[in-house]
């Protein structure tokens, strides 16, 4: 077992961070945990890092329970969201930082830093500082420096929240790569679906300081727990008590059985991907997913009345998910 | 400009009028500023070099390197050396302690620290007689045991401990506040303990304050007059600094002594206010 965590509680003065969480991630996975900001998901993460002292529960890293560890004694890569770069170190000795603590002959941290340096595609940037590389070049760098102590977990805190949305895009694809190189258990903390769901094999998600579900990206979108969940994971829309995907919901424009009438207020394009904002007979708003090609076919315009019938439904009774088609 | 004049004479000179009157007026705070400090700084400073040197280089150099005169500026020397390394390394703890920890009382402690800024050292003087005079209780159990405070060199350095005592402190507390804890949680989650994340982390990012703060330090401590001279006992060659030594030649009428004291410390002050811009330029 790579991480477990079992029954941790924090709370900051009146704040419940967490709550009874516990939670188990397979070694050599790549984890996600997901959730709003303010569930709980960094406090979790500097849990397991040792930054943060849980109230109480247990954290056990390969197997060692290591609740009582400081941070320095854990074996924990960290990486922050706003880098934490050394500013007065170039990024040679930035990535060195752990090696050199651990003392490690002058050969050894050398050819390692070059080694990683190349990894992350940084080699010709040694001798820069922190302050002259671009944000993904610092993440990427606060990355190199995690993994130079090859620590047993790698652990990241919205690691890409503080870039651009391209560079975001593509560190995410990066790290999932860089996983199937490594391959060390990571956990990684974000409030974005989609990218929890790019690049996670598994998805914790976290709300209110407790798990919500558990699962794969597909698991969470197609047999989501709860409300929550099924409306953190992906848009949905709420009709007659059920929650719809944007994209299970049938568009003609003749009339037909267990079909309903429904308005359409605006057609926003996004590419190949089209979404129709409608308003229901009964006064409620949604909207639904069509393509390019399906809208064509359909000639669909603003102002046309139109009739909709949803497909997959979903409903939450008495704790339970209740799907139907 | 003078070719728009040309171009289009008269809306040119229209504005011309204008801009003229607009300058003028922007001048006025800089021309006053500059009155300003011209009398109340640079003439006062001014018309000690000039008094200094009006009888020539020889009796600056008679005066300054008569044993008293030595013995002054050694004794000066002396208390930067003590006074600010202590207050460096207690400045730097308390601004820690203040920042990256929570405990009960720390909020006395904040209001402790601006004590020497808010207390004038003729005070700080008389309330170091109280504590560590020979007829007080520590002064008296100090005296049982051979060491001398008041009167002494000794109690002239706790002065000038006290009355420098916030610089660093404040200098260091909001470079720590904005340099966050990240970068000291990374150092620690890659193997540092305390010790080596402070040497290797925390004080290489806060430098700057501290030796803004290690300037201010100095500054104050060559130039306190105050809170050293009520614990002094106002002996030449004994227990006398270099501001004491000026007040001292003055009321004796050896004006070019108390001048060539005045200017040695003058040529200090400007020194460390020199070093002071040079760190405040790295800064930014």
């Amino acid at each position: 077992m790579g991480i477990v965590v079992e029954n941790v509680s924090k709370n900051f003065g009146d704040f419940v961070a967490l709550e009874n969480v516990s939670l188990e991630v397979p070694s050599g996975s790549l984890t996600a945990l997901l959730g709003p900001s303010g569930g709980g998901k960094s406090t979790l993460l500097r849990v397991i890092a040792g930054l943060e002292e849980p109230d109480k529960g247990t954290v056990i890293l390969d197997g060692q329970d290591l609740t009582a560890s400081p941070a320095r004694e854990r074996g924990v890569g960290f990486v922050f969201q706003h880098y934490a770069a050394f500013k007065h170190m170039t990024v040679r000795d930035n990535v060195a930082y752990g090696l050199k603590i651990r003392k490690r002959p002058k050969d050894e941290v050398k050819s390692r830093v070059k080694e990683l340096l190349d990894l992350v595609h940084l080699g010709g940037f040694a001798d820069r500082y922190p302050a002259q590389l671009s944000g993904g070049q610092r993440q990427r760098m606060a990355l190199a420096r995690a993994l130079a102590v090859e620590p047993k977990v790698m652990l990241l805190d919205e690691p890409f929240g503080a870039l651009d949305a391209t560079v975001r895009k593509e560190l995410r694809a990066w790290l999932r790569r860089l996983h199937e190189d490594v391959h060390v258990t990571t956990i990684f903390v974000t409030h974005d679906q989609e990218e929890a769901m790019e690049v996670a094999e598994q998805i914790v998600v976290l709300n209110q300081g407790h798990v919500e579900q558990e699962g794969t990206p597909r698991e969470l979108y197609e047999q989501p727990a709860n409300e929550f969940v099924m409306s953190f994971v992906g848009p949905v829309n709420q009709l007659d008590g059920h929650y719809i995907r944007p994209h299970d919901i049938d568009v003609m424009v003749d009339p037909s059985d267990q079909a309903s009438e429904a308005m359409i207020d605006r057609i926003i394009h996004l590419g190949f991907e089209v979404r129709v904002e409608l308003t229901h007979h009964d006064g409620s708003h949604f909207n639904v997913q069509l393509t390019q090609p399906q809208l064509e076919e359909l000639e669909l315009t603003e102002g046309q009345i139109v009739w909709v019938k949803p497909g997959r439904k979903t409903k939450f009774e008495d704790g339970e998910t209740k799907i139907s088609a | 400009m003078s070719s728009n004049v040309g171009t289009v004479p008269r809306l040119g000179a229209k504005a011309t009028g204008r801009v003229r009157r607009r300058r003028a007026k922007s001048r006025l705070p800089r021309v006053l500023a500059l009155t300003y400090l011209g009398l109340l700084l640079a003439a006062p400073v001014g018309m000690i070099m000039y008094r200094t040197f009006e009888d020539g280089l020889q009796p600056v150099i008679d005066s300054l390197t008569t044993a008293e005169a030595q013995h002054a500026f050694w004794l000066t020397f002396l208390m930067v050396i003590v006074a600010v390394p202590l207050n460096t390394i207690f400045g730097v703890i308390t601004a820690l302690l203040m920042v990256r920890k929570r405990w009960p009382g720390k909020w006395v402690m904040n209001a402790l620290i601006d004590l020497p800024f808010a207390v004038s050292p003729v005070i700080v003087g008389l309330a170091l007689i109280l504590a560590y005079g020979n007829n007080s209780d520590i002064g008296g159990w100090l005296v049982d045991h051979g060491i001398e405070v008041i009167f002494t060199p000794l109690g002239m350095i706790l002065a000038s401990i006290f009355v420098s005592l916030p610089f660093v402190v404040r200098e260091v507390i909001p470079v720590l506040k904005e340099i966050g804890t990240e970068q000291e949680e990374a150092s620690e989650t890659l193997g540092a303990n305390s010790w080596q994340t402070f040497w290797k982390v925390t004080l290489p990012a806060i430098r700057w304050g501290v030796a803004y703060g290690v300037v201010l330090t100095t500054a104050r401590v060559l130039g306190e007059f105050g809170a050293v001279s009520v614990v002094s006992g106002k002996l030449s060659g004994e227990t006398e600094t270099l501001t004491l030594r000026v007040k001292e030649r003055f009321e004796h009428f050896d004006m070019v002594g108390a001048y060539s004291a005045s200017m040695i410390l003058a040529v200090m002050a400007l020194a460390t206010l020199l070093a002071m811009n040079i760190f405040k330029k790295e800064d930014s």
